[in-house]
């Protein structure tokens, strides 16, 4: 009771794109094109780390609210170094905008020089935050606070370290006969969307960690 | 939509035959049945340190492992069950095997990301098992790993068993992507989402509980390995931690994590019912709707496993209602499987025994389970064998029981023979009686008052320790038929053919075992799936569309 409906499986044309299974039966295999959903699983994929910040986020919340600091312990933190941070990050996020739409207009040394400065901002703010580390008067175990304020921002440094690695990746990708052009450019959007996500996540982390 | 054209990865270089199961293959069939054996494997194991549970159970004393072997034995048997067993199967076994072909796509939406979950999950399991081996001590502070205990306990095994989880739970988002992707996007064109098979939705839920909650409990992981490598005090109250955020976080994952192992059973179940009783599925929106409510509700009744945790009244108030709730959309998918049955020309084989025993068996686990979820009960009854016997009659005649059924209703799918009626009424007979033996006497044990997770026991339970360890024994005797069926059936099963089931679900309407790509030309477009109701012999799908299904009109 099989419904075969009839096709011509096996008449694929020599420049049809391959499917994902290669060529392991050839005349079984198909000659639609396997489409691409990678932007969507990168974004639920952030949802899903988004979720793990927000995890990080309560617990911190909820340390606040009940667990009182020893005597002599301190939530004051500097606030002039990280709301520098802050701007930069954000900067940094419309210069990716820009490298985006010069990248889609095939302007492709526009488009590399924002993704330069994207870079710079972005290790720029690394380097404040390894400032700020060795600066604090406080260290990972001294009490919950330091513990949880290493934590977060640690774990969002590593993101933007990750970050920057696959910014410069892909500025490299970029060049002259590079995988990146003006219409293959999977690889600069989902940077640019990564990176977007862990600026927003930034924002809030200063909000809750600094200013609350 | 852009097209892309993937690099023809390893041409020629995937294994045909059997080698291909041992390899990165990226056929999503193949793939669901690395799951699958792979999950079977894990349970032998999981089953085996049940064994050993029940063995020292037998007498009151702690006499036939120590204390510490105790507490290992029981962490690696929580672990492997849910993390190695049941999660992998039901979600990535059946659901990579069976998505694609219920969306009419060819394969995943990320057959490589798919191959990477699979592929993470034989290192997670050598890595916990061996810890047993190596580190010197298993973890032993239970599958919770609540801190104080999981601070003090040996800790080189606890934190191999937080990156054996850390893996794990990175396998299964990867999954959840996947089916998220899969069922939203690769739909065939002209499928609608309410056309859909209810697996489908069953996964489409699971899915975004996966990627909702799974990140939480591994950052509660990492913050709980700072603790113990590094000496930060987040949940150690000699440092001024907090303990009760953990179980916060712990079971904001673990509390949707039971219908992460509950919901694809029910999608299964609303697969198999209507196809062996000749019935369209009952309700099918409501079907949907429920799981859908299922998924919300389950996301916001975690604290019910913490009222004896120092919970403020308004939370045990909150948490008691959003959990009572929870039983409508689940009741309301048991009448919708009961109406399908009634009436119908029910087909009384394996598949079919297993799911209506799964019915009944979750009927149990689910009125305890409202019990539980009443402050004044639970407090009786908290960290008592009331709650072991709530739970596994939740997990193991919930899902397990489905799972078995599943694999009698697809195995002719997957290998293309058929396996043995006999042997697997002797197994459902085996499993369903040892089964009630073994758990249901635990729900007297703990009303009166037995502690979970301790070896010695107040010699007053001996007797109904008893019976649950027989009732162990039958349901590890169950296994000895299904082992012989399965390796019987692949030398003299009786060969199945591509529909022995007259199903209308289109991963029948291709070969037994499908080719490649499932089907040779294009994938049919199945948009009534459940429109049985006619005699099987006049049914000629290949000629049937849309309502035409359901009156028979050619």
């Amino acid at each position: 009771m099989s419904t075969t409906l009839p096709s011509s499986a096996s008449a694929i044309p020599a420049d049809a794109p391959v499917s994902e299974h290669g060529s392991l039966v050839g005349a079984e295999l198909s000659s639609e094109a396997h489409p691409d959903f990678r932007l969507f699983g990168l974004a639920t994929f952030l949802v899903a780390d988004g979720m793990t910040f927000a995890g990080f986020f309560a617990a911190y919340l909820t340390f606040k609210a009940v667990n009182p600091l020893q005597e002599g312990s301190t939530y004051e933190l500097e606030l002039l170094l990280p709301t520098i941070n802050t701007v930069l990050l954000i900067i940094s996020s419309f210069t990716f905008h820009r490298a985006g739409q010069e990248c889609r207009a095939d302007r492709m040394g526009a488009s590399r020089a924002w993704l330069l400065a994207t870079t710079v901002l972005g290790a720029a703010f690394l380097a404040g935050q390894m400032v700020e580390y060795f600066s604090l008067p406080f260290g990972l175990t001294d009490n919950l606070f330091a513990s949880t304020f290493y934590a977060l921002t640690g774990f969002h440094g590593l993101h933007v370290t990750l970050g920057v690695i696959c910014i410069l990746v892909v500025w490299w990708q970029a060049r002259r006969g590079g995988a990146i052009t003006s219409s293959h450019h999977f690889g600069l959007e989902a940077a640019e969307l990564y990176w977007h996500f862990v600026d927003g996540i930034w924002v809030i982390l200063y909000g809750i960690l600094y200013l609350l | 939509m852009t097209v892309a054209s993937p690099p023809s990865f390893d041409t020629g270089l995937q294994p045909q035959g059997w080698l291909k199961y041992f390899s990165f293959s990226l056929d999503h069939k193949v793939i669901g049945i690395q799951y699958l054996v792979c999950g079977f494997l894990f349970y032998f194991i999981g089953g085996a340190l049940a064994g050993v549970i029940r063995t020292e159970l037998i007498s009151p004393m702690s006499d036939f492992v120590s204390r510490d072997t105790y507490n290992e034995v029981l962490t690696l048997h929580g672990t492997i069950m849910i993390f190695l067993w049941i999660v992998p199967v039901v979600n990535g076994g059946f659901g990579n095997y069976l998505i694609p072909f219920y969306v009419g796509a060819r394969d995943m939406a990320f057959p490589r990301l798919n191959a990477v979950a699979f592929w993470l999950i034989p290192p997670a399991g050598i890595l916990l098992i061996s810890s047993y081996f190596i580190a010197g001590a298993a973890s032993q502070s239970g599958w919770t790993a609540y801190p104080p205990l999981s601070l003090t306990t040996p800790a080189a095994g606890q934190v191999v068993w937080i990156l054996s989880v850390l893996l794990l739970g990175g396998s299964s988002i990867f999954g959840g992507i996947n089916f998220i992707a899969t069922v939203l996007k690769l739909r065939r064109p002209g499928l609608k989402l309410m056309q859909l098979p209810m697996y489908c939705w069953a996964m489409l839920g699971t899915s975004v509980l996966v990627v909702l909650a799974t990140p939480v409990l591994a950052g509660t992981l990492i913050l709980l390995s700072f603790d113990i490598i590094a000496h930060t005090g987040f949940f150690n109250p000699s440092q001024g931690g907090n303990v009760v955020v953990y179980q916060h976080l712990f079971w904001f994952y673990s509390h949707p994590a039971v219908y992460i192992m509950v919901l694809p059973a029910f999608g299964l179940v609303s697969e198999i019912l209507p196809i062996h009783a000749r019935k369209p599925l009952f309700g099918y929106t409501t079907m949907v709707y429920s799981i859908m409510a299922i998924v919300v509700l389950g996301l916001v009744v975690w604290a019910h496993h913490m009222f004896t945790s120092g919970t403020p009244p308004w939370m045990r108030l909150f948490f008691t209602i959003a959990t009572s709730f929870i039983a409508v959309p689940t009741g309301i998918k048991f009448f919708n499987w009961l109406a399908t049955l009634w009436g119908g020309k029910i087909a009384l084989n394996s598949a079919v025994l297993f799911s209506c025993a799964f019915i009944f068996n979750f009927v149990f686990g689910g009125i305890t389970g409202v019990a539980l979820a009443q402050v004044p009960f639970d407090i009786h009854v908290h960290d008592t064998y009331f709650v072991v016997g709530h739970f596994h009659y939740i997990v193991y005649g919930g899902t397990v029981f489905v799972i078995f059924a599943s694999l009698y209703h697809w195995y002719p799918k997957f290998t293309g023979r058929m396996l043995n009626e006999d042997l697997g009424r002797l197994h459902f007979v085996l499993t369903f009686i040892g089964f009630n033996l073994c758990f249901a006497p635990q729900h007297w044990l703990g009303l009166n008052g037995m502690p979970r997770r301790v070896a010695e026991y107040d010699p007053a339970f001996t007797t109904l320790n008893q019976v649950s360890s027989v009732g162990a024994l039958l349901m590890a005797i169950s296994t000895v038929p299904l082992l012989i069926n399965v390796v019987l059936t692949a030398y003299r099963g009786k060969i199945a053919g591509d529909n022995p089931w007259n199903a209308l679900t289109p991963e029948w309407l291709t070969t037994s075992p499908p080719p490649v790509e499932n089907w040779i030309g294009e994938a049919p477009l199945v948009t009534e799936p459940y429109a049985y109701g006619q005699e099987p012999g006049n049914l000629d799908v290949s000629r049937l569309r849309g309502r035409d299904l359901w009156t028979g009109k050619q």
